[in-house]
């Protein structure tokens, strides 16, 4: 197991090296500058900054530092927001994205599965149809789409909730359910199709056979089996809700770091392009390497070690 | 597990509302007017996004300085007449030449920490916006002032900069030329003082609030939570302290125009739109007819710039047919929706009051025909279809692309000319139009400073930064060299038009439509004050 774990974090690294030299190259192929504005800047004034940053150095030189930069986790100021360097950025928008995240796929998965379960149990019947209508509804309609309509029909119509920020728990009610709504869907018609699988099994005819319960039957002989495309699917997920906080953190006004993993991109604004890119991959990574782990954990018949690493 | 249970609720609430959402109808009047007797003063608004600094020496954008613009005060303030007024400064002598300058400062000028505002503090923060180690992009709005441009390029000294603080109160000023409009620049947030007693100690005095961020303004900074929201609150210690009514302004920090509207729909702001945010266009219209958009002209032109030095754009009747043929009224009414200015001048009527008309009609395909032929006759050309390809290039955004394709429709129905669109992301669109590489591209222009000097003199020198155009012309160049040791303002006004003129027939440039800001307002809200360059300000804010 520790040699399973020691030869994937190592993989990791080599990832991470490929994503921030990927990241490097790319982000300085863009054409533009992050002084680049409507309002253009006297040249000895643009030289000037170009010298203290850093960007006048050849390219290798930039690329070593930037190594550096993520070795020792110290990215340095933000070209755009001068009062915040990379590192308060992170420090500041990602507990706030990580909340937002973590409510998203715990409602994702807890309505997912049990919508999931009760259309596979009910299958063919009303509970079937109309669950995986809403799920249908779910996959199909952008979070952006649910957002405005969450606003509109339960803050603005109805007062229950604030239209937007991030301020008590209260606020964060509407953006977590807009961001939940397609994963919830998706996870919902994953358990539904596994669960069938599984309820069809032999080993459950035994189970009903020798007398137990519907709700043992259920939770204990069939769920633990159908549940593990909806663990595999995890991985992803947590990339999906992450990388794609942004269009919500937009719409509800959240200092979240999603915001800036985007607007740093059309800034130019470097330090926060990388700083920022290099956090997601180390957290990616990390979510994907836990998946594996809890698949060996949920299903010992997957054994890890032997496992080939990807 | 009340969490699950309101979660779930909602979730019930969600899913019979799939099935009523066919019913939901357009009415909103759940307006959130509090109208009450005892009416706190308390003002919520939205500023788009965080301030990127509020450094007055570092500032240099619109969201930095309407935060700046009520914290701190220069040497004068836009007063509501929209012209300068003596603030920090009680009154000032200005020599014979105009190129000398003598403020002198309040005795009862004082920041929020009861430190006294002294001329040195003045005289520390120019230098230091203009100090090359500094990085201080918008240092060359101080240009103005004698030795300036040689400090921040690095050709001359700090010392030799024409700012010196004669006594504590005294604060003496040498200007490179005779600028009328100086004493507007001085209550340009480049020009605000910095408390330097702290800011020479701590470098980083301007990154959160707290006691290093001392100011001097109407409003002291109470809570900067970044990215998030901005609190200020009334400040005690300010000299006009009377005249304040508001005790809290909450400034949000909201990026999307929906959610602004919506808010304001729901009570949540006092002001949703223009100067600070931004109202979504497809409203435009609905808030139009139920009479809540307020509309005020800015300081500012939407162009289409020709590039002068690519075929066949260096023909000035071709630029001019082009000019003439295009319909800003539709353009307007269709697209932008904001009751904007149709622009056939390039310096906004806020400035020269006759440019309303412009120096020529809108939509004058006949006259545009006729410089269209010459143009061809000059070029040697039969037919319109016979001209080189022509590019509009625009960066990204729905607005920018619907007038485009509007202005391609019109060149091809009045004139025959066919126009390829070309859409870029900001960055990739600027780098192309600042190394010359488009042929006609969008750009805006928002002034600076309330003077025509303003919008003509970027097209001063063909590699200047901002003309783009290539364009430049000897005697247009006389006429601003001139205007800027005129002394007699009329004279000087005067060859300011008279150098638009020459430009607007050479038409380097196709104006489109000058700015306006659009916004709603709680209708108990009185008195902040927007003035014609957009900048807002809160001190004679109040609620009734």
């Amino acid at each position: 197991m520790t040699k399973y774990i020691g030869k994937r974090l190592l993989y990791m690294i080599i990832s991470l090296w490929l994503i921030v030299t990927a990241t490097f190259f790319l982000m300085r192929i863009a054409p533009g500058n992050p002084f680049a504005s409507e309002k253009k800047l006297p040249p000895e004034i643009e030289a000037n900054l170009q010298a203290h940053y850093g960007l006048d150095q050849p390219w290798y030189q930039q690329y070593f530092d930037y190594l550096i930069n993520v070795v020792t986790w110290d990215f340095g100021p933000s070209f755009k927001y001068k009062s915040q360097t990379v590192n308060d950025l992170i420090t500041e928008g990602f507990p706030v994205s990580f909340v937002l995240g973590f409510q998203a796929i715990l409602i994702a998965v807890a309505f997912g599965v049990l919508f999931g379960v009760i259309a596979a149990l009910r299958q063919n019947k009303w509970q079937d149809y109309s669950t995986m209508a809403v799920a249908v509804l779910g996959i199909s309609v952008p979070s952006f789409i649910m957002a405005t309509f969450l606003q509109y029909f339960l803050a603005i119509k109805l007062q229950i909730f604030p239209v937007a920020r991030w301020e008590s728990f209260m606020h964060t009610i509407l953006p977590a359910i807009a961001l939940a709504a397609g994963p919830m869907a998706y996870i919902a018609r994953l358990t539904r199709s596994s669960m069938i699988e599984v309820l069809a099994n032999d080993y459950i005819k035994t189970a009903k056979a020798k007398g137990l319960s519907g709700g043992v039957i259920t939770v204990k002989h069939a769920m633990r089996n159908a549940l593990l495309p909806v663990v595999t699917y995890l991985g992803p997920l947590t990339a999906g809700v992450l990388t794609g906080s942004f269009v919500i953190e937009k719409i509800f006004g959240i200092p979240g770091l999603g915001f800036h993993f985007v607007t740093s991109i059309t800034n130019r604004d470097y330090t926060v392009i990388m700083g920022v890119t290099v956090f997601y991959s180390i957290l990616l990574l990390l979510a994907i390497l836990l998946v594996d782990i809890a698949y060996g954990i949920i299903d010992p018949r997957i054994k890890l070690a032997g496992k080939k690493g990807e | 597990m009340k969490k699950r249970w309101s979660i779930f609720l909602s979730m019930l609430l969600l899913a019979s509302m799939v099935l009523a959402a066919c019913a939901g109808g357009g009415d909103d009047n759940a307006d959130g007017g509090d109208g009450g007797s005892d009416v706190p003063q308390e003002l919520k608004v939205n500023i788009n996004t965080e301030p990127p600094s509020l450094n007055p020496g570092l500032a240099e954008d619109s969201t930095s300085g309407t935060v700046l613009r009520n914290v701190l005060e220069g040497l004068t303030r836009i007063g509501q007449d929209d012209k300068p007024a003596a603030a920090m400064a009680e009154d000032w002598e200005i020599s014979e030449d105009q190129k000398t300058y003598t403020f002198n400062i309040r005795e009862d000028a004082q920041w929020s920490n009861g430190d006294p505002v002294i001329a040195e503090d003045f005289e520390y923060a120019w230098k230091w916006a203009l100090d090359p180690a500094n990085q201080s992009t918008y240092a060359y709005q101080l240009y103005y002032v004698e030795g300036a441009e040689a400090a921040n390029t690095g050709e001359g000294s700090l010392d030799d900069v024409g700012v010196k603080a004669v006594d504590e109160k005294t604060l003496e000023v040498t200007l490179a030329n005779p600028t009328p409009y100086f004493l507007e620049l001085t209550a340009f947030y480049t020009y605000l003082p910095v408390n330097s007693k702290i800011a020479k100690e701590n470098p980083d005095w301007a990154t959160d609030a707290g006691e290093n961020y001392t100011t001097n303004g109407p409003f002291h900074l109470a809570e900067w939570s970044h990215s998030d929201q901005i609190t200020l609150e009334k400040s005690d210690t300010y000299w006009d302290k009377d005249a304040v009514k508001l005790d809290k302004i909450e400034m949000y920090m909201i990026n999307d125009p929906n959610t602004e509207l919506s808010m304001f729909d729901n009570g949540e702001l006092d002001w949703a739109g223009s100067p600070t945010g931004a109202l979504p266009t497809d409203a435009m219209q609905a808030l139009k007819d139920d009479g809540r958009l307020e509309t005020q002209a800015i300081a500012g032109v939407y162009n289409y710039k020709f590039n002068t030095t690519v075929e066949p754009l260096d023909n000035a009747n071709i630029r001019k047919a082009l000019t003439h043929a295009i319909n800003r009224e539709s353009i307007i009414n269709n697209i932008t929706q904001g009751e904007q200015l149709p622009a056939m001048a390039i310096v906004p009527p806020t400035m020269f009051q006759e440019n309303e008309e412009g120096y020529f009609p809108d939509n004058d395909v006949e006259t545009a025909k006729e410089f269209l032929n010459k143009g061809l006759e000059e070029l040697g050309l039969s037919d319109a279809s016979e001209l080189p390809e022509i590019k509009l290039s625009y960066n990204t955004s729905e607005a920018h692309q619907k007038i485009a394709q509007a202005v391609q429709d019109m060149w091809s129905e009045n004139l025959g000319i066919n126009v390829t669109l070309d859409n870029a992301e900001w960055n990739v669109f600027l780098d192309s139009v600042n190394s010359g590489d488009f042929q006609i591209a969008r750009m805006g222009w928002l002034g600076d400073f309330n003077d025509a000097m303003n919008f003509l003199e970027m097209y001063k020198d063909a590699d200047g930064g901002n003309n783009n155009t290539g364009w430049e012309d000897p005697e247009f160049q006389k006429l601003l060299e001139q205007s800027q040791t005129e002394t007699d303002a009329e004279k000087r006004q005067q060859m300011l038009k008279d150098a638009e003129a020459i430009f607007m027939d050479a038409m380097p440039v196709a104006p489109i439509y000058f700015y306006t800001n659009n916004w709603v307002k709680d209708e108990n809200l009185k008195d902040v004050f927007v003035s014609g360059l957009g900048d807002v300000q809160y001190k004679w804010a109040h609620f009734e």
